[in-house]
């Protein structure tokens, strides 16, 4: 069985995840040179309290993340 | 002899460069703006000991803005760009100093890794060692530095710990890094070194970071035979420059977790750091969050409100004392005049704001120390967005109903230009303290005095009003700024949020001083060229009618019998009419007529430009109160006296008072403001434009109002 992979920007707080691919050429350039590689482990911590931005977890340290922009991270999920 | 070593500062944001920068400067450093940008350049000097031959060493250090990666992703990133791969660069170092964040080596060993390939001297310095053991982190230096093939130096920039080993190794003669991090040529084969014939590069990456980034290099912009040459090349190759970059990444990231496999050890669960996860589970919840950042905000306005009067009475009172000491000791004359009315007004305009740009960014400092600042943005993002702001306007924005001036200088927290210059102009919209006078003022002459449902102060609920009008005000020209405010070049708002850390005090102290010779010596020139202008104004007017004024008044000096206050204070009244001043505001009442407002209204509206609060000492002079007679209760009943010529009915109407209020709250009269926004934005188009759409923003509300209540 293969999981389809889905947008960061629809995970909850506490999901964990593996970055899968990009789709916005621009901005994958900058999260991958802050480490948010394809194959690494997200996990989102939480979100603020309006509900954007996003949290999260990745390579040993906290980003902060727009939901916007966290839709063009596609990732599937992990139990 | 003096021997001086070049050396640049880089770094990931959050990984201490400026506590470092502090560290090997103390306080022999220097703030001012990268050539052409607005972009903060701090550089300093170090002593490193003598050499061999007894000669003196000295590192002259420039902080460079942090950056994640090379490739630049904002305008404050391209200045590590320029300065490292231009060789004609004005502060192109002689040794790069990478600075990293041993806590999150993996991400710092990437622009790390992009420094070593472009083979230039470099050192790494190794900070925040002391959060590995809770971690449960180790990290073998030794091996590091073998794999890396530059030295590197373990440093806790907070206490100055290995500061003098990275001294010794600035001094110790490194050789250009002679192995490759990555290989570029498994990566574009032959392409990089046919770039290489075309330009002058230190290596295969020097010359791809000439491809990928030659509109931002200034070696291009004065040879463009070259530029022509290499964008030939680039379309012949068909080069994919965000493939590479993408490729390249990759390729970085594989190596360097090779790396961090043989020199770094984890032992135990890798766990964030747990106090941080406790202290943010309170400070982002969704009230105890905004209630505490709520309580901040208090601190700040109370501080800045009510803390900084006492620093800034005393030092009225000197210059009041200094004043009146030289206007004894000093022939009369314009001379005197102009050293007292002129300069050393203008002087105590300026100083009169360090007391509150000191207590803000006091506070401002410990916010971005500590890594509160981060959830501030964090929490308040979603709600400033909508407006075309940022979660961090919030601080400049609410300061500004303190002081528009420090307020401004505040938004340097903001990353995002479109943002930073959205509020830099609505923020003197919010109601500032030096408002307050006037309305008072106005309030008292045209509120009763009574209370509506037998508590509440009808006086207190329309200065309340006045206030919030102007937050409305700045929302709402925010809104529409969003529209028309370019976006700057791929901006996005990805940020880390960086662990809870204690502040720094030495940071602290020194960012304030910072802050402060930056506003005495840039904003300050400006401050005092227009008080100068004001003063001659205000001092000088054309034909008889004021030289007969003059004459007048050095009679009854000369005249050594004692005047009656009275006739003193007509002649001042007399004078300021007849003066330029005077002139253009009777010049400016058919303009102004419409909003209610006299020619008198109108000498207050150019003096006001001052200050606003000048606004009450100019009615004074007017209705011949007297400067020294401050009383604003004289100044009121004398204004409430006076009669409509036209209508025979009291001149300061409901409709006129509330129309001058309006013109207070909305129009840019305030020297000290627009010399901040020129400092900030790096040139004049900005603050007149906000002088501009300010002051239209004024007529019209004080317009609309006076015509519909008259």
């Amino acid at each position: 069985m293969t999981i389809l992979p889905v947008k960061l920007s629809t995970l909850k707080k506490g999901d964990s995840c593996i970055i899968q691919s990009f789709t916005n050429e621009e901005l994958q350039l900058k999260l991958m040179e802050m480490g948010c590689l394809p194959g690494e482990l997200v996990v989102v911590d939480r979100l603020a309290p309006l509900g954007d931005p996003m949290a999260i977890s990745v390579s040993g340290y906290t980003l902060s993340i727009r939901l916007d922009e966290a839709a063009s991270i596609l990732v599937t999920t992990i139990s | 002899m003096k021997k001086v070593i070049q050396v640049a500062l880089v770094g990931n944001p959050n990984s201490g460069k400026s506590s470092l920068f502090n560290a090997l400067t103390g306080l022999n450093q220097k703030v001012a703006n990268f050539p052409g940008v607005t972009v903060e350049k701090k550089t300093g000097e170090t002593d490193l000991g003598k050499d061999a031959n007894g000669n003196r060493i000295f590192a002259h250090l420039t902080d460079l803005p942090g950056t994640y990666s090379l490739y630049p992703k904002s305008i404050d990133e391209q200045i590590p760009l320029q300065v490292l791969c231009d060789p004609d660069s004005q502060h192109h170092p002689d040794i790069t100093i990478i600075i990293a964040d041993a806590s999150n080596l993996k991400r710092s060993l990437f622009l790390c890794s992009q420094i070593i390939d472009l083979k230039s001297p470099a050192i790494l310095a190794l900070n925040m060692m002391d959060l590995l053991p809770a971690k449960g982190i180790r990290i073998d230096v030794n091996m590091l530095s073998g794999l890396l093939g530059i030295p590197v130096v373990p440093v806790n920039a907070r206490s100055g710990e290995g500061v003098s080993d990275l001294k010794k190794a600035i001094v110790s003669d490194i050789p250009v890094p002679q192995r490759d991090f990555i290989d570029i040529e498994s990566l574009v084969g032959d392409f990089a070194s046919s770039i290489s014939k075309v330009i002058r590069a230190n290596s295969a990456y020097a010359a791809m970071q000439a491809v990928c980034n030659f509109p931002l290099i200034t070696y291009f912009s004065s040879r463009p035979e070259k530029k022509m040459q290499l964008v030939a090349l680039i379309e012949k190759n068909h080069f994919d420059i965000p493939g590479f970059q993408s490729r390249e990444t990759l390729k970085r990231y594989e190596v360097i977790t090779e790396f961090m496999r043989a020199c770094v050890t984890v032992e135990g669960a890798l766990k964030k750091s747990d106090l941080t996860r406790s202290i943010d589970r309170l400070l982002t919840h969704r009230v105890w969050g905004y209630a505490f950042f709520l309580l901040i905000l208090f601190l700040i306005f109370q501080s800045i409100f009510s803390l900084a009067q006492y620093p800034m009475e005393w030092f009225d009172l000197g210059i009041a004392f200094f004043s009146q000491w030289l206007e004894s000791v000093l022939p009369s004359g314009v001379l005197r005049d102009l050293l007292i009315n002129g300069i050393l007004a203008g002087l105590a305009g300026i100083f009169i704001f360090v007391p509150q740009i000191a207590l803000l960014f006091f506070f401002i400092a410990i916010l971005e120390d500590t890594g509160y600042m981060a959830r501030v943005s964090f929490i308040m993002d979603r709600l400033m967005r909508k407006f075309g702001l940022n979660g961090r306007s919030i601080i400049p924005l609410m300061s500004g109903v303190a002081c528009a001036v420090p307020a401004i200088l505040a938004t340097r927290t903001i990353q995002s230009r479109k943002e930073r210059l959205i509020t830099i102009l609505v923020t003197p919209l919010m109601s500032c303290s030096a408002r307050l006078p006037v309305y008072t003022l106005l309030i008292s002459m045209i509120i009763p005095t009574q209370n509506l449902w037998g508590f509440v102060n009808l006086q207190g609920l329309v200065l309340m009003a006045m206030y919030l009008i102007g937050f409305v005000a700045a929302l709402g020209a925010a809104n529409i700024l969003k529209f028309i405010v370019k976006r700057g070049p791929k901006a996005y708002f990805v940020m880390e949020i960086p662990v809870y850390r204690m502040p720094r005090w030495s940071n602290i102290g020194l960012s304030i001083l910072d802050k402060i010779k930056l506003f005495l010596f840039d904003a300050g020139k400006v401050i005092i060229t227009i008080s100068i202008i004001l003063w001659v104004l205000s001092s000088y007017g054309p034909g008889e009618q004021f030289s007969k004024i003059e004459q007048q008044e050095t009679a009854l000096e000369q005249s050594k019998t004692p005047v009656s206050q009275e006739i003193e204070n007509q002649l001042q009244s007399e004078k300021l009419e007849a003066s330029y001043a005077g002139v253009m505001g009777k010049w400016l009442e058919p303009v102004i007529k419409p909003l209610g407002f006299d020619w008198k209204i109108g000498i207050a509206l150019i003096t006001s430009f001052a200050a606003r609060e000048v606004f009450v000492g100019t009615m004074s002079t007017i209705y011949s109160v007297g400067k020294e007679n401050d009383n604003l209760l004289t100044v009121r009943d004398k204004m409430m006296a006076e009669k409509n010529p036209e209508t025979g009915g009291p001149r300061y109407t409901f409709a006129v008072g509330f129309s001058l209020m309006l013109f207070y709250a909305f129009a840019m009269q305030c020297m000290s403001t627009l010399a901040v926004v020129k400092r900030e934005t790096g040139g004049w188009s900005i603050p007149l434009f906000q002088f501009g759409y300010m002051g239209a923003l004024a007529y019209i509300a004080s317009l609309v109002v006076y015509q519909a209540l008259k």
